[in-house]
């Protein structure tokens, strides 16, 4: 589904991706760790399109299409969801305004007819139980003075409506309690498919206890630099990044 | 909520939508202006002779006045006597109804999407339509008559309503308010006139509908609205222009009466023709509307979206005389390319107990400039007087220019005057969030700004509020990305 080869990527002259690889095919959940600084969300941010980055080399093939090709929107169209590590606040325009328009220009996209109110509702009412969100809280302006663990909640829930392929969610169990955490995940859980893949950006092994990788990859300076089951998470728990710094930097300097 | 797709799906075409002409045959008055031009008009209109005279009065004055320059709006001086001041379509006979309209002068409007038959029942909203300088018709005339209410063309209020007009003409802007009001009262050539007896709710919307078509013509009406005691209404006001290369004229009087316990409101789309991307052509629009709460407990409110015109000149008052009356300003002014705006209001508190509410949201793209210019003022007397003032700006881009000039001079020490300012940029990431969620840039830019004037948008009755919605998205196409 998702075929990266050998991207590297700066921002304002400065490269931040240094050749990344990765391989994800539907109906898998990987999970990226790493440092703070690593790249993590700059991965995110350049596979969703962010134009501040600059590919410099490199490709990313999604369901066959050359991604780097597509504005952001399109990117989003074709199924590429991200949830933001920083959700953004628009005053003035409820998520429910914001995400009417947001999935009748996905199905305009995707040949479909657009979802008059009713039928939007509807499907609204379904998605807010999956992550147990308040309609109150969609009312408002988005984000807007929204509590962390409310936006990432919320992030979660625009994945639900928007129904993506390939899902990237960066750091979305920060800010979240133990409750949230457990109902965020099983959120994420039903929404995954044979047809889907997901990518989590974490730096805690304990969202992985709830939604299990079948691959975990450590990026380090720009590059994976070690990939393994999710018995590495918890290697990384325990040990920290100390060994695997250590290796890569010697391994640099010799 | 389904408001803001059906808008966006609508807006397509990025020139200025209602730019054509139509060439119809005019009674027209000779270019230039001076006593004779005066006398022309009103007895083409056939008018008392107290109505030419206060006209002349007005002239008389407006001569010993000056154009003022206070404004942060610059452009070339209008060759006030190369304009011509009247240009009537012409009508074989006076019509009596809608039916004995020129089709084709219905037709223009039809265009506009404005119907003024009857029959088809405008979403229960009467319109007065008034094109270049002479009102073409005035629809549900009788069923607002029923209820007492006046509601025609000013002309014909001048025949019919004669003491009405004598009593309430130039009663809240004097003839020698200021240069263009001057200038108005002296070569006036229609608008509208209404009036709602005591007790009386209006039960549907009135709205003018002005459109200049001729070129080379200075468009000056006069809109006069009295609410008596207990009584309400809510006005609209639209426009439109032709686009030209030349830049025409529009200085035109909004008066309002509201006598006790009265309510108005009234509120603008303006989108006369801006001008070229290149800021050439477009309308200058040096408009004085203002309102008196003349009674106590009485309300005026005004809602504003000004998003056309080369250059703005608009400052809608409120003088609250009653005591508890209350006055309120809600504006969203776009600028957008070389377009000018210098708009804002004045709160003058003269009676106990009164309050007043401004918000006031800018946004500015291009290579535009915006100013926000407000005064609240307390009288001596009006004790406990409440002001409450929100001036926002949204900049688009880094060529424009957002400013505001808040005036405030208190002479009661129990009044409580707040003031808010705040200025934002559309961010990038604001964009980017909307992109990756699937919404292109250009609706995104419509999002945004539509919720930034959201408050404001609010206050409009439904039918406007869509229009304005289109409206702000279309001022604004091209202008990040
Ligand atoms: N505009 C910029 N100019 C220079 N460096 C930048 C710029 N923006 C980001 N960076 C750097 O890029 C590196 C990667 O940042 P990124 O946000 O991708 O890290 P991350 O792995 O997501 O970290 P975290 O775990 O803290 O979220 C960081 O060192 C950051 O400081
Ligand atoms: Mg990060």
């Amino acid at each position: 589904m998702l075929s990266i080869k050998n991207l590297h990527a700066s921002i304002e002259g400065t490269p931040i991706l240094r050749g990344i690889n990765l391989e994800v095919k539907a109906g898998e959940v990987h999970a990226i760790m790493g440092p703070n600084g690593s790249g993590k969300s700059t991965l995110a941010s350049v596979l969703a399109g962010r134009e501040e980055y600059e590919v410099t080399e490199g490709e990313v093939f999604f369901k066959g299409k050359d991604l780097l090709e597509l504005a952001p929107e399109d990117r989003a169209r074709e199924g590429v969801f991200l949830a933001f590590q920083y959700p953004v606040e628009i005053p003035g325009v409820s998520s429910t305004n914001f995400l009417r328009t947001a999935v009748n220009q996905v199905r305009e996209y995707r040949g479909l007819e657009a979802l008059d109110a009713v039928k939007f509702l509807t499907m609204m009412k379904e998605k807010m139980k999956l992550v147990e969100i308040d309609q109150k809280l969609l009312s408002r302006s988005l984000n807007e003075g929204f509590s962390g663990g409310e936006k990432k909640r919320n992030e979660i829930f625009q994945m639900a409506m928007l129904e993506p392929t390939l899902s990237i969610l960066d750091e979305t169990d920060s800010g979240l309690d133990i409750d949230a955490l457990r109902i965020v995940s099983n959120g994420v859980n039903q929404l995954k498919s044979k047809d889907n893949a997901t990518i989590v950006v974490t730096h805690y092994q304990r969202l992985l206890d709830y939604i299990v990788p079948d691959f975990v990859h450590v990026l380090y300076k720009g590059r994976i630099v070690k990939s393994g089951t999710k018995d590495l998470a918890l290697e990384l728990e325990e040990k920290g990044y100390d060994w695997i710094k250590e290796a890569i930097d010697s391994e640099a300097t010799v | 909520m389904s408001k803001d797709n059906q808008i966006l799906e609508e807006f397509t075409s990025k020139e200025y939508e209602h730019g054509w002409s139509v060439n119809y045959e005019a009674d027209e008055a000779p270019i230039g202006l001076n006593e004779d031009i005066i006398k022309w008009i009103s007895t083409k209109k056939e008018e008392p002779l107290w109505l030419l005279e206060w006209r002349l009065k007005a002239f008389k004055t407006w001569k010993t006045m000056t154009e003022p320059s206070w404004a942060n709006v610059k452009y070339p001086k209008v060759d006030l006597q190369s304009l011509r001041y009247y240009s009537a379509p012409k009508q074989s006979n006076k019509p009596k109804s809608l039916d004995e309209v020129d089709p084709e002068l219905l037709q223009i409007y039809e265009r506009l999407g404005i119907n003024l038959n009857e029959q088809k029942k405008l979403q229960g909203i009467a319109v007065d339509a008034v094109l270049d300088s002479v009102s073409v018709g005035t629809t549900f005339k009788a069923t607002l008559s029923k209820l007492g209410i006046v509601f025609c063309s000013f002309s014909e209020a001048v025949k019919e309503h004669p003491d009405l007009v004598k009593k309430y003409l130039g009663s809240v802007v004097p003839m020698t308010d200021n240069y263009y009001a001057a200038l108005n009262s002296a070569v006036f050539s229609d608008g509208s006139f209404c009036y709602i007896p005591k007790g009386v709710r209006c039960p549907m919307e009135l709205s003018t509908y002005f459109r200049i078509n001729a070129a080379n013509t200075g468009q000056f009406e006069r809109t006069l609205i009295v609410a008596e005691d207990e009584a309400y209404v809510s006005y609209l006001e639209g426009c439109t222009a032709p686009q030209r290369d030349e830049n025409q004229l529009h200085a035109a009087v909004v008066e309002i009466y509201a006598a006790k316990n009265a309510e108005v409101k009234y509120s603008t789309v303006q989108n006369w023709f801006p001008g070229d991307k290149n800021g050439k052509g477009g309308i200058y629009n040096f408009v004085t509307k203002r309102g008196i709460c003349a009674g106590d407990y009485s309300k005026i409110s005004w809602t504003q979206v000004e998003t056309g015109s080369a250059v703005t000149w608009k400052y809608p008052s409120c003088i609250l005389k009653g005591d508890n009356s209350i006055g309120e300003f809600y504006s969203v002014a776009v600028t957008n390319n070389y377009q000018q705006a210098d708009t804002g209001t004045k709160m003058i508190h003269i009676g106990k107990n009164t309050k007043s509410r401004i918000v006031s949201k800018g946004i500015s793209a291009g290579k535009s400039q915006n100013s926000y210019r407000g005064q609240v003022q307390v009288m001596k007397r009006a004790d406990n007087a409440r002001n409450f003032s929100q001036c926002d700006s949204l900049l688009m881009g880094d060529r424009c220019g957002a400013h505001t000039f808040p005036y405030i001079d208190i002479n009661n020490s129990s009044a409580k005057v707040e003031h808010e300012a705040t200025t934002s940029k559309i961010g990038e990431d604001q964009l980017f969030y909307c992109n990756q969620r699937g919404i292109s840039t250009e609706d995104a830019v419509a999002l945004i700004v539509n919720g930034y004037a959201k408050e404001v948008l609010n206050q409009l009755p439904m039918e406007f509020a869509v229009e304005a919605q289109k409206l702000l998205a279309l001022t604004l196409e091209g202008s990040v990305g």
